[in-house]
């Protein structure tokens, strides 16, 4: 340092702060902490500029303490963290360093400049330094830098400073993943390593193949030998617990592992005094060797022990591997079950959770309602979270495979409606959804379905819980659609008009306004057909029959049939009032029909309530509490107000007069409200049942129907959804709209035909709005006759796929004989969903790693034949380090003459991987002289194993010619293991 | 693999924090506070795990244990080892240690944890190791400034003894 600057830097220095001042000023400051900081980072921005390195390193390092504790960016300061990086001095390089790594990452535009320094470092022979060096590429080491720097490291693998391999070890894991094509040089060293007897580097390398074979772990067979020694001698419970890791992911691959593995596994299990090693051991029992019923045994001895523990880990974790084991063994979950009960109120959330999830394991057919029953009435004791939780696991797995394990349904459906009241109850969604499925699944519990979702509608104080909201929804819509079942329908209308519903949000309240629409259109049919049969003792049957038909056929039918009710219909309103006891003898009628409506044996009304009055009433019940809505700026509430609002003045006027005159002037006009009831109830009496996500497809679009042009930006409102528009009509009748409008309204003006057109657009309407209960499994359970038009186009198109329900439908209503109306849908869907699941998610990690464990295999399977040997033979070890000096010297000698022979990847840059690539390629000559065409077979063969196929293409197309002992191969690995 | 390791006050503060994965400087601040938030709610005396899905994406589980008033987070295990380090090296560690000592601890925990792996577990290799770099440091330093720096670097050497 010479004169002006060095004395500038000494005043620098001087009065800089160091980090020790800038903690203590951060402590100690009044301005506030980020004004603090922000002031300190100004200076820190002056002084790592400075020429004195002193200077800048202490900048740096305050800005790294900056950085990593107060989450200050440092990425600006990134080149002035390569000067300090690069100092002599250790201090400053330390503080370098740190902040690389600290704050490098794979965009880091200086860390093209940094290779060198790397290189230089680790070529030091300052084992600190080397450290450093080390260190910081195992934080940020980018292709790059693996790349270029995997020469120095493999030379680093053999070195005799412990301290230094340790680490050479660890990085290597970084390396492979970075740049794969280094494993054909490090590998075997890596290997090598298996062999020291220094605790610190087994310790190191055997994390790392830890690490490896999670990734891949069919690759690393070969290494078993390797694993069991140290399995059966090493001390180290750390070393232990990671090796038995391995064996748990190498198990799968090779079955005759496990007879050898077992028994060192129990040992260590019986002897160990580390909880920590033992509970590995029974994890790898459980989850790996669970075929092996002694292990099992020991190992379900030994989580009782963990169970019954004070310690509150031990215990969670002993809880966990219950669960683990509880799938393929569910005896050591029963044989626990107290402690498991036990631990369901302890104070630990991890504890109750996992025991609340074996709780839930052990549900069966026959103890679902017991155990449900006990976990209901405990949730109401827990904290809220904790309740949920149980409220959430009862719906899961009760709903499990379409409800495989409730046989009561009404049991279930009345456990619903009991958890919408539990004052924590979050689950609203999974409820609502629940409670819509199972009515659309299982049509033997609609009765009690809708005596459920009358108890919540009419009680007012659970609109004020939004969580419940959905449930009001579900419920609401329930009393809508199953209305015929309810004793009382007024009771209903009352229920969902009341005035509290303005605690609704205006999406349910929706549903709400749109069954009141229903219930009503139901009492004002009901009146009708009641009205109807007074009249005459002869149209009775005829009316009876016609009803069950309207309630099956589609409109045609419909409509042509109600010409003929209307007049009798019209006679009877006459008659009505006057004739009292005739009157009674209609309930009954009345009351009959509706049982046949509902098509069960139901409810018949106690007395009779469709009386005029009654229904004058209703009318203007609705008119009153709906009037106000018409002003909503809810879109969705607003127009089905004016609906139902606009229906009644359409059919009032004539209601009224008709009945008041009595006569026979109005025939007509009372034949259009009653054709119009009747049309609205066929249309909402139209049975709705799951229907599968994909079933659209299936559907082929009607001949002139314009879906696009109609239904645009319907779409864009419904795009959540996925169930497009037409999906809905053609699973109603495709035929609604257009029949109605030509045949039965052809004369009648928009009024007449809007009610009609508008029920059948309330009808898709409603579908659409619901388009949340459709469900997404498919499903058998619909019976045939209920959905001919949704089903032929099926056929039309997918026969095979129908063929295949109906065989399914066939066997189910076979096996559930006693319950026959139980739906069940198909599992092969929900299946086939799971399915695909798996093997996405199975084959991401694969891809990944292709080029790391083709990469391995080669080296490893390359090897094969030595290490096979060498499993008889003890001189392993020193024939393959031979192997690596060999390679050392080849380096230098054979550099150019090795160079031709190696296929290479494309993508080399040939400056830094020479010696590597010379290794690899001198290594495979080497070996492989007449063993080429062996080579070959493994590489081809290894693709076909699957997880290498890029790989193996990579390089098969040149010589995988000879189909020479494919078989041969896949004996060689079990030699090794057996 | 480690993905973290974090030790932080009662009040939420971070005292250590270093990220195993490339995590931008907001994101840490971001999880650390999470973290902070489960374990707070945790009561005394409970298990020690923490499943940490939703902080740190799937199949990821936060180990803690609570000592005095930190929270350190990794294995458990792993934990006791670095506060027994910690312990030797600075007879009876309390957060102020921490607080002042941002490179020391960096060094410790850069000998026990590499780059997301369990590089040593024995704290006596640990300390050795800890040791012979500080000296270094301190040799380094105090070697080459001159006469203020020379002061100054008394400090610093203070700070690593």
């Amino acid at each position: 340092m010479a004169g002006g600057v060095s004395s500038s830097s000494i005043m620098e220095t001087l009065f800089q702060r160091t980090l020790e001042d800038l903690i203590k000023g951060l402590r100690l400051q009044l301005i506030g902490e980020s004004a603090f900081v922000s002031k300190a980072i100004e200076e820190i921005r002056r002084e790592v500029k400075s020429t004195d390195p002193h200077t800048k390193s202490t900048a740096l390092q305050k800005l790294s303490y900056l950085a990593s504790l107060h989450f200050h960016d440092m990425s600006w300061a990134a080149f002035h963290v390569v000067e300090v990086m690069s100092s002599s001095r250790f201090s400053h390089k330390r503080i370098g360093y740190h902040a690389a790594s600290l704050s490098f990452h794979d965009d880091t535009p200086v860390l093209l400049l940094i290779t060198n320094q790397l290189r230089k470092d680790l070529a030091s022979t300052n084992e600190f330094e080397v450290s450093l060096a080390l260190e910081c590429l195992s934080r940020i080491s980018t292709p790059d830098l693996a790349r270029d720097l995997t020469p120095e490291i493999f030379t680093l693998l053999s070195t005799t400073k412990i301290f230094v391999r340790k680490k050479a070890i660890s990085v290597v894991l970084r390396v492979f993943a970075k740049y794969p094509d280094a494993v054909r040089l490090c590998f075997k060293r890596l290997v090598e390593n298996l062999d020291s007897s220094d605790p610190q580097i087994l310790a190191a390398v055997v994390g790392v193949f830890c690490e490896l074979a999670s990734q891949d772990p069919g690759s690393y067979l070969p290494l078993a030998p390797e694993f069991y020694r140290i399995l059966v001698d090493s001390k180290n419970n750390w070393v232990l617990i990671k090796v038995l890791k391995i064996f748990a992911k190498l198990a799968p691959f090779e079955p005759r592992l496990a007879k050898r593995v077992v028994e060192p596994i129990c040992d260590h299990m019986r002897r160990t005094g580390a909880k920590s090693l033992m509970f590995e051991c029974i994890r790898t029992v459980i989850s790996s060797f669970s075929e092996y019923e002694s292990a099992v045994k020991l190992a379900v001895v030994k989580i009782r022990e963990l169970l019954v523990d004070d310690d509150p880990n031990l215990k969670y974790l002993g809880l966990q591997a219950l669960s683990v084991i509880a799938p393929k063994h569910l005896w050591a979950v029963l044989e626990n079950k107290e402690v498991v009960i036990k631990w369901l109120s302890d104070e630990d959330p991890n504890i109750k959770l996992e025991s609340l999830r074996l709780v839930m394991a052990m549900v069966s057919e026959s103890n679902v309602v017991e155990i449900s029953r006990v976990l209901v009435n405990y949730s109401l004791k827990s904290d809220p979270g904790f309740c949920n939780e149980i409220l959430g696991s009862i719906l899961c797995t009760c709903s499990r495979n379409v409800y495989e394990i409730i046989v009561d349904f009404d049991w279930y459906v009345s456990l619903l409606g009991e958890m919408s009241r539990i004052p924590h109850c979050q689950k609203g969604d999974e409820i609502e959804n629940q409670l819509i499925d199972l009515g659309m699944r299982v049509k033997d519990v609609r009765p009690e379905l809708l005596r459920v979702a009358r108890g919540l509608l009419i009680d007012p104080a659970l609109l004020g819980n939004p969580f419940l909201h959905r449930i009001l929804a579900a419920a609401a819509w329930v009393s809508g659609e199953y209305v015929e079942f309810s004793r009382n329908p007024f009771e209903l209308m009352e229920a969902l008009l009341q005035p509290r519903t303005s605690l609704l949000p205006p999406s349910v309240r929706a549903v709400y306004i749109h069954s009141a629409f229903k219930v009503l259109i139901f009492c004002l049919h009901s009146y009708i057909l009641q009205s109807e049969s007074i009249t005459s003792s002869f149209p009775d049957n005829l009316v009876l029959g016609v009803s069950e038909l309207v309630l099956k056929k589609n409109m045609l039918e419909g409509s042509e049939l109600t010409t003929c009710e209307a007049p009798s219909a019209h006679r009877s309103e006459g008659f009505n009032p006057r004739n009292q006891s005739y009157e009674d003898l209609s309930i009954k009628n009345g009351g009959d029909r509706t049982i046949n409506h509902g098509q069960t044996s139901t409810p018949a009304f106690s007395e009779n309530i469709f009386t005029y009055d009654s229904i004058i009433n209703l009318i203007n019940q609705v008119e009153l509490a709906l009037g106000p809505l018409t002003g909503s700026h809810d879109a969705e509430v607003f127009e089905r107000t004016r609906h139902i609002l606009c229906f009644i003045e359409l059919i009032k006027g004539e209601i009224t007069e008709c009945l008041v005159q009595k006569g026979k002037t109005l025939e007509s006009e009372e034949m259009k409200a009653s054709k119009i009831i009747k049309l609205i109830s066929d249309a909402f009496s139209e049975e709705l049942g799951p229907v599968s996500v994909s079933a659209q497809q299936r559907v082929p679009i009607p001949e002139g129907l314009l879906l696009k042009e109609n239904l645009d930006d319907l779409e864009t409102i419904c795009a959540d959804f996925q169930v497009p528009e037409s999906n809905l009509f053609s699973l109603g009748s495709p035929y609604y709209g257009e029949e109605v409008g030509v045949s039965s309204f052809g004369l009648q003006d928009k009024e007449e035909s809007e009610p009609s057109n508008e029920a059948t657009s309330l009808l898709t309407e409603h579908r659409k709005l619901h388009g949340l209960y459709y469900l997404a499994s498919e499903k058998n359970e619909i019976v045939g006759n209920d959905y001919p038009p949704a089903n032929e186009p099926k056929l039309q198109v997918n026969p095979n796929n129908d063929t295949e329900d109906l065989v399914k439908l066939t066997v189910q209503s076979l096996a559930t004989n006693k319950k026959p109306n139980h739906a069940k849908t198909r599992p092969v869907v929900v299946k086939l969903d799971e399915g695909d699941l798996v093997t996405v998610t199975a084959k991401r990690p694969e891809t990944k790693d292709d080029l790391v464990s083709g990469a391995v295999r080669e080296v490893l399977l390359g090897s094969d034949t030595r290490t096979a040997t060498s499993q008889s033979n003890p001189s392993d070890k020193s024939s393959s380090k031979r192997k690596g000096k060999e390679k050392i010297n080849v380096d230098r000698s054979e550099l150019k003459e090795n160079l031709g022979d190696s296929e290479k990847p494309k993508h080399e840059n040939p400056s830094s991987r020479k010696n590597k690539h010379r290794i690899s390629g001198k290594e495979r000559r080497h070996k492989s002289a007449g063993k080429i065409g062996e080579e070959r077979e493994e590489n081809g063969q290894k693709g076909m194993q699957k997880s290498s196929h890029r790989h193996a293409r990579h390089k098969a197309p040149h010589r995988s010619d000879a189909p020479l002992n494919v078989v041969s191969q896949t004996p060689v690995i079990p030699d090794f293991l057996l | 693999m480690i993905r973290a390791v974090m030790v932080m006050n009662t009040q939420g503060k971070p005292r250590l924090a270093k990220f195993y994965d490339s995590v931008p400087v907001d994101k840490q601040q971001e999880l650390i506070r999470s973290v902070f938030g489960v374990l707070c709610s945790r009561a005394e005396n409970v298990s020690n795990f923490v499943e940490a899905d939703s902080i740190f994406g799937p199949d990821s589980r936060l180990v803690y244990k609570h000592y005095a008033t930190l929270y350190f987070l990794a294995m458990l295990d792993l934990i006791q080892v670095l506060v027994e380090t910690l312990d030797k090296c600075f007879k009876n560690v309390c957060e102020l240690d921490l607080v002042f000592n941002y490179s020391k601890i960096h060094t410790i925990l850069d000998e026990i944890f590499f780059g997301g792996q369990v590089l040593e577990t024995s704290s006596t290799e640990v300390m050795k190791a800890v040791e012979e770099i500080s000296k270094l440091e301190s040799a380094s330093n105090s070697i080459t400034l001159s006469q203020v720096c020379f002061w100054l670097a008394g400090s610093i050497a203070c700070v690593f003894r």
